[in-house]
């Protein structure tokens, strides 16, 4: 690269396991490099400059969901971002809504289990499981793939970052679980019916606290269609809640 | 000193952690995962092209069964896997396919009908019959006979991880995030949990169990350029290690993957070639068929990664100011195909190197990927010398990989071995062998020596930085212990890893906080990585012949006669510079497939005298046994069914193969 670009790096820096640490910005500077991401720059600063900074990466390659965190004000990935794609003074903060662990850490593992549990996030199948011996029950390939396609989610937490309404009510559900109960009412071994979904999403706390603001949609790192799920479940469920009422 | 007390401790919330902590729950014990991370961030995601069972749906898989994925395992380990343990894998594996199914996996399903694919560089029309419509389909990989290799698009490790995480949560299974073990506790002979510490507050909590499992995968990060996730230290392994008495199995066994993106070593699948892709040079000639004209692209990825330095030594690849590098081709299986069954890397590509691989071509190196050695059981995945101690996943070696693995056989076995360890497991607690009588001050001895050991770091003042320490090793181990060994450069490598040992006791820690501390983590964890990488080192020195992965420039042939053998490494005695190595031959005489040609990779190799042996044995039992029932003749060789768990037992239904 000619004439690398200086980069400013302003951390939002706090850890509350120091008695008297107080939140505030720092400011590093990196020069940049060829394919430099993100990934690339906090390792860099924590090597080279500042062994006490915090984050999380594990697969750094965009699969995983550890590394989101706010760039420039907005949720995403940052084992992937590119310095080239933003300006040369950036902006990094922690995701707010999770509990924070120190730096750019939070705890979204502990965020994303409780979700599971509350949701009953996992097929519901018959009592007696199928013989595993046996030759395994036929699916329509387009079925499966349809399923994968809501599979795909990594539980990064930038959909519940980005929402408004968690934001304000933190018993809200978000559109990770959201995409979840879509992705489990879809799938034929689940045995599940509206009503029993109905049961955990049907609520101000469910589908039907969402404000439609849908930057949930928009900051998905995996694209998922977030914005049809959240339509389409609110439909159902509203169904399901009138013919409760008949 | 707070201590834990649980039935099983599993360390590692990955696939294999997982599913043991699932099966000893089932059976009535209590279980508590230990997870560094959230266990669905765990590296099992990261597998993208697909668990190799022989399930025999699809067209191209017609034909296919245990015996041909047990012929295909075993050649692809150079004759270096233990063959009773992987025939329990292949048996198993179909059950572990449909166990999945069954709880959520959606598999890719059989498309009735005409597709067109890409063989060899051709388009090809393949028919799907009627039958197998909607059957769980599978593609092809390198070193197998036939398509083998399940998948959910390229996200497999992914959808396997989330339904299975998805199980263990609906179980109510315990999983204590961002903890690490530190020590096992142990006297000698009976392992009953470990020391953990907290990385979040740093705390360190004894858990106390009848029995430990260690699932905390590979130690790619001994190596500068692999494709493992950053959490892949190998603490599990070195933490065994550092008992003295547990062992480590073949870890000079490494593989390297073909295609990790250049310079970032990201992993592309081996889904790639096996849909189709080509490997190219920089004059964009097609070379693999110059070397491999049977396999090509598909030979097993030790010979592929070979190949592929070896045309790069030739001055054929293409330069860049980060080095050289080659070309990964999958533009000929067209967009939508990459769009649907490739979309991993198609996101890989387009955000780590600003291409579209619809277009362009993709510039990939070999990397380290994956650990074939690791931590010392028996086929029930219990050490032999530490009691109470068991291993699955990649971080055990039981063995079912010898010395190279095959794609496709990993997340298999992660799966598998938890279903079988994890009925071995709750066996083992249902015994009175299981009872613990271990006092609680053998725990306070390895917890004070911890808490000693990590004080020590904070305020022994050395002036060592652990990340240099780190950087060194790793360009050691990449440099000097990397596709190609030589004797001379072994022996600089063991010497300059014993020196960065030396070095690293005089570590120093500036930041001084007992919590989150991730400079405290790197210097007592590159400590311990330092004694992996010699024990890879050492043992890839000592190991005077080339088998696998393992290929030693002054020693190219697989050498039966003297190396027909297991590598164990004990650390008995902290002060000494180097592990014990100790050799544990394989025997010739009970194997169903004795050593032969692989068929490709054009190596040579010198017999043993039992081969030949072995071999008559096997032609004759088979000519005298019934050709119509497989199972007869193969069970008078090698019965293995009695190693298995009792519900894990029994035949696989397939097309033309039910079963009663």
């Amino acid at each position: 690269m000619n004439n690398p670009r200086q980069l400013k790096i302003n951390i939002l820096r706090y850890n509350p396991q120091l008695p008297d640490n107080k939140p505030r910005m720092q400011q590093y500077e990196i020069d940049e490099a060829e394919n430099m991401t993100l990934f690339i720059v906090l390792n860099e600063l924590r090597e080279q400059q500042d062994p006490s900074l915090q984050f999380d990466f594990v697969c750094r390659a965009g699969i995983c969901g550890s590394c989101a965190m706010l760039v420039n004000g907005q949720p995403g990935l940052a084992c992937r971002t590119l310095t080239t794609s933003l300006d040369s003074e950036i902006t990094l903060a922690p995701l707010p809504v999770f509990e924070l662990i120190a730096d750019l850490s939070v705890n979204t593992g502990k965020w994303m289990r409780t979700m599971s549990e509350r949701m009953e996030a996992w097929i519901h199948g018959d009592e007696e499981e199928r013989d595993i011996r046996q030759m395994e029950a036929p699916m329509d390939p387009d079925e499966a793939d349809a399923i994968y396609e809501l599979e795909r989610c990594i539980e990064c937490g930038c959909c519940v970052a980005a929402c408004g309404t968690a934001r304000m009510r933190d018993d809200f559900v978000g559109a990770v679980a959201i995409n979840k109960l879509a992705r489990f009412r879809l799938d034929p071994r689940d045995k599940r019916t509206d009503q029993d979904f109905y049961e955990l999403i049907g609520t101000d706390e469910g589908v039907f606290g969402c404000m439609s603001l849908l930057a949930c949609n928009d900051f998905c790192p995996k694209e998922l269609p977030l914005q049809t799920q959240i339509a389409f479940l609110r439909r159902k469920m509203l169904k399901s809640g009138l013919q409760r009422r008949d | 000193m707070k201590i834990i007390y649980t039935d099983v401790l599993v360390i590692g919330g990955g696939l294999a952690g997982l599913r043991t902590a699932i099966g000893a729950k089932r059976r009535g014990h209590d279980a508590i995962i230990l997870s560094l991370v959230p266990p669905k961030r765990s590296h099992s995601a990261a597998a993208q092209g697909g668990m190799q069972a022989s399930l025999a749906n699809s067209a191209k898989g017609d034909g296919d069964n245990e015996d041909v994925h047990f012929e295909d395992t075993v050649r692809g380990s150079d004759w270096g896997a233990d063959q009773d343990v992987v025939r329990m894998f292949v048996n198993t594996a179909p059950k572990a396919i449909r166990e999945l199914a069954n709880w959520g996996v959606p598999w890719n399903r059989v498309r009735r009908g005409d597709h067109d694919v890409i063989i060899n560089g051709k388009k090809v029309t393949l028919t799907e019959e009627d039958d197998s419509h909607g059957m769980i389909t599978a593609r092809d990989f390198g070193g197998t006979k036939k398509w083998r290799t399940c998948y959910v698009s390229d996200g497999t490790g992914h959808s396997m991880l989330y339904n299975m995480s998805d199980q263990a949560i609906a179980r109510n299974i315990p999983v204590h995030e961002r903890v690490e073990a530190v020590r096992l506790i142990h006297d000698g002979a009976r392992c009953c949990g470990a020391v953990v510490r907290n990385l979040i507050t740093g705390e360190l909590i004894s858990y106390i169990a009848r029995a430990t499992c260690l699932a905390t995968g590979g130690f790619g990060r001994i190596y500068r350029s692999t494709t493992n996730a950053v959490i892949n230290e190998g603490m599990g392994a070195a933490i065994a290690l550092e008992t003295g008495a547990a062992a480590l199995g073949n870890m000079e066994a490494v593989q390297f993957h073909p295609t990790a993106i250049f310079p970032a070593g990201i992993l592309v699948t081996e889904g790639c070639r096996g849909d189709g892709g080509l490997l190219l040079d920089a004059d964009q000639h097609r070379f693999m068929p110059d070397y491999e004209p049977e396999k090509r692209e598909l030979a097993s990825r030790d010979v592929v990664s070979r190949r592929m330095e070896e045309h790069i030594a030739k001055g054929k690849a293409v330069q860049t100011r980060f080095g050289r590098h080659l070309w990964l081709d999958i533009r000929l299986l067209g967009r939508a195909h990459i769009e649907k069954n490739l979309r991993e890397v198609n996101e890989i590509c387009r955000y780590f190197l600003g291409i579209d691989p619809a277009e362009e071509l993709i510039p990939v190196r070999p990397a380290q990927h994956y650990s074939m050695g690791g931590v010392r059981t028996d086929h029930t995945g219990q050490s032999p010398t530490l009691k109470g101690l068991f291993a699955c996943g990649e971080a055990a070696c039981w063995d079912m990989h010898g010395f190279n693995r095959l794609g496709g056989n990993s997340v298999a076995e992660t799966v598998v071995a938890g279903m079988i360890v994890g009925e071995y497991i709750a066996d083992f607690c249902d015994s009175p062998e299981s009872e613990i009588t271990i006092s609680t001050a053998v725990a306070r001895g390895f917890w004070e020596e911890e808490r000693t050991h990590i004080d020590g770091l904070l305020s022994g003042g050395g002036d060592e930085s652990s990340v240099a320490i780190l950087a060194e090793m790793q360009n050691v181990m990449t440099d000097k212990v990397g596709i190609f060994r030589d004797g001379e450069t072994l022996a600089q490598a063991v010497d300059e890893l014993t020196e960065l040992r030396k070095r690293a006791r005089n570590i120093g820690v500036k930041t001084q906080s007992l919590g989150a501390n991730p400079e405290l983590v790197a210097a007592y964890r590159v400590r311990r990585m330092l004694k992996l990488a010699i024990c890879v080192a050492y043992g890839a020195l000592q190991r005077t012949e080339s088998r696998g992965a393992h290929f030693r420039n002054d020693f190219s042939e697989r050498n039966d006669r003297d190396w027909l053998k297991r590598t164990l490494a004990t650390w008995p005695d902290n002060d000494s510079t180097l592990p014990d190595l100790d050799y544990e031959a394989l025997d010739i005489m009970r194997m169903e497939l004795p050593p032969g040609s692989r068929g490709y990779g054009g190596a040579d190799h010198i017999n043993h005298p039992d081969s030949a042996k072995r071999q008559a044995e096997v032609d004759s039992i088979r000519s005298n046994a019934d050709n119509e029932d497989r199972f007869a003749a193969q069970a008078a060789i090698l019965p293995f069914d009695h190693l298995l768990p009792k519900i894990l037992r029994g035949r696989n239904a397939r097309p033309g193969e039910p079963v009663q």
